[in-house]
């Protein structure tokens, strides 16, 4: 067996940990299965792509790779304003959409229905604007560099890694030790109570969906650095990213982390042991263990 | 001074199906009113309908002069508003201090710890163990915590939904020592009650709430006489008690 497995697991599971944080947040807070959140990787990515070629066209150094990354100044600051349009597509969807479905008392399957639907639309609109063909952030071509045992990582993956890792004990803090974070917890076990407490419901959704669209537009610019840039790049991490969320118990984000390195590594390690082929069969396989064996994941709290 | 008003008020959880129909009375400032009647009345839900939380389909609520009917409730709450619901009315995921931490946060920010000690030195059985997780709690320690949540803003009306339910007769009767010596401080007191007697010596006036309609409003002393409640209470005799 490669060791080079766990390098490859580690880097694909932490795109799927960053992307799974908005899924289980919309989950647990706003009480849905959000079908559009694959959809706000890719969309992420391409406002990214779409920040960056305006930056580009402004100020042409921003382009040049920065020893040792592929990539140049322009990338971080485009993915600064690829946040920003991610958050406010994701605020817009839920004001037209998903807000009003609430206000109504709609079911639950009423609100995934329409995630569905709008999942349908986000992904065709990218189709009809970028059209189908891939595309790249870079062209520069890196080596992978020894980190001894027989593994190996580009400079621009261990970036990933750490940025990942940042992230994640920046918005565990803020989850378990903030005022935001308590509003966020006690909003997620009930809302009705939580305004009789005196919290802002509303803006605890709107902080919801800021950290779940912020987090998903970085992980598609991950997975866009990593692989390439295709409209259905986010669809298709959609059943990892749930098998994630599901894994490390909904509401969890160090549970949602830790649920997409293992599916990560998993998904590594099946590539190697019995083919690519099976690679998308993994986080099936997992999902349909955890919902058998432990429904609330590792991590999740069962009801009260 | 008005704190509190009801306008023919109509509420339920389906506009075909109202639970509450057509409530209307006053609190005055200061006041300790109580609220009895039948299992399945409507007083619950009534009164979550003042609160914010379920919603009305018809006439106004207005809280200390300000017309406020279908608001928010963090917006009633931020308007001296302080509720604790029947059921349901503390975070079991969270620690004892964090629930308070919560309330504590509409607080100017220098005020917070010390209300929170005040809190917690108010009920010893919480402040013996501030960081345990509200879950963990008994039925009657839960509703000190949700009485304790409600108190630690100071609000000018507090309505309680059935606080002494489940609990044994020494803690009911620690209850309702609070809740005295809350409406002494000049409290307006609004108060769901199961337990009669306990309630009317408490409340300066009681109002009857018999499907989702005011059957009396009067003061306490007249209700003492206890036919007339046991009728009510019986339940099958409620439609004599309207007229
Ligand atoms: N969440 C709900 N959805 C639908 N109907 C409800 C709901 N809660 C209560 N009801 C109905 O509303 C009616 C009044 O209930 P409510 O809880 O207001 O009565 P109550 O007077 O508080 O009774 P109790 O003394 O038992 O607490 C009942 O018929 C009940 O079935
Ligand atoms: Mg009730």
């Amino acid at each position: 067996m490669n060791p080079q497995a766990i390098i490859d697991g580690l880097i694909s599971g932490s795109t799927i940990g960053l992307g799974a944080i908005g899924l289980t947040l919309t989950y647990s807070i706003l009480r849905f299965a959000n079908f559009t959140h694959g959809d706000f990787l890719a969309w992420g990515a391409y406002l990214t792509l779409t920040v960056a070629g305006v930056l580009g066209g402004l100020a042409a150094g921003l382009g040049a790779p920065v020893y040792p990354f592929s990539f140049g100044w322009g990338l971080p600051l485009a993915m600064f304003g690829g946040v920003v349009l991610t958050v406010a597509l994701t605020l817009g969807l839920d004001r037209i959409l998903f807000g009003r479905l609430r206000a109504r008392g709609a079911d639950a399957i009423i609100v995934v229905m329409a995630s569905f639907g709008a999942s349908m639309a986000l992904r065709s609109l990218l189709e009809f604007i970028f059209t189908a063909k891939p595309a790249y952030f870079t062209k520069a071509l890196q080596i992978a560099k020894p980190l001894g045992l027989g593994m190996r990582a580009t400079p621009d993956q261990l970036l990933m890694i750490g940025l990942t890792a940042l992230l994640v004990l920046a918005l565990h803090l803020l989850v378990t030790r903030s005022a935001t974070g308590r509003a966020m917890r006690a909003v997620s076990e009930n809302p009705g109570l939580a305004g009789v407490y005196g919290v802002d419901v509303d803006k605890v959704i709107r902080v919801t969906w800021i950290i779940g669209a912020s987090m998903a537009c970085i992980a598609g610019v991950m997975a866009g650095l990593l692989v390439q840039i295709r409209p259905y790049m986010g669809f298709d991490l959609l059943l990892p990213l749930f098998s994630a969320a599901i894994l490390g118990g909904i509401g969890s984000i160090p549970g949602a982390m830790l649920g997409g390195l293992i599916i990560g590594l998993a998904e590594a390690f099946a590539v190697q042991i019995v083919g690519a082929e099976w690679r998308a069969a993994i986080s099936f396989i997992i999902l349909v263990l955890v919902l058998m064996l432990r429904p609330q994941g590792l991590f999740g709290q069962r009801e009260a | 001074m008005t704190a509190l008003s009801l306008a023919d008020l109509q509420a339920g959880y389906d506009p075909d199906l109202p639970i509450v129909k057509g409530v209307s009375f006053t609190v005055k400032k200061g006041e300790a009113v109580c609220i009895l009647g039948p299992n399945g009345a409507g007083k619950s839900t009534m009164i979550k309908a003042v609160a914010g939380l379920v919603r009305s389909f018809g006439g106004q609520v207005h809280l200390g002069g300000r017309d406020v009917t279908g608001l928010a409730s963090h917006v009633l709450v931020r308007n001296g508003m302080g509720f604790v619901p029947q059921t349901e009315n503390i975070f079991t995921r969270l620690s004892i201090t964090e629930n308070l931490q919560i309330a504590a946060q509409l607080l100017p920010r220098q005020d917070r710890a010390g209300r929170i000690e005040a809190m917690l030195d108010m009920f010893p059985d919480l402040g013996s163990r501030p960081r345990e997780l509200a879950g963990a709690l008994s039925g009657g320690q839960r509703q000190m915590l949700a009485a304790a949540r409600a108190l630690l803003t100071e609000p000018q009306v507090l309505m309680l939904d059935e606080p002494s339910a489940g609990l044994s007769p020494k803690l009911v009767a620690q209850v309702f020592d609070t809740l005295r010596r809350i409406s002494q401080t000049g409290v307006t007191l609004i108060l769901v009650e199961q337990n009669v007697r306990a309630a009317l010596a408490l409340t300066d006036r009681a109002l009857v709430l018999v499907d989702g309609k005011l059957a009396h409003d009067g003061p306490t002393d007249a209700l003492h006489d206890g036919k007339f409640l046991g009728e009510l209470f019986l339940g099958n005799r409620a439609d004599e008690a309207i007229r």
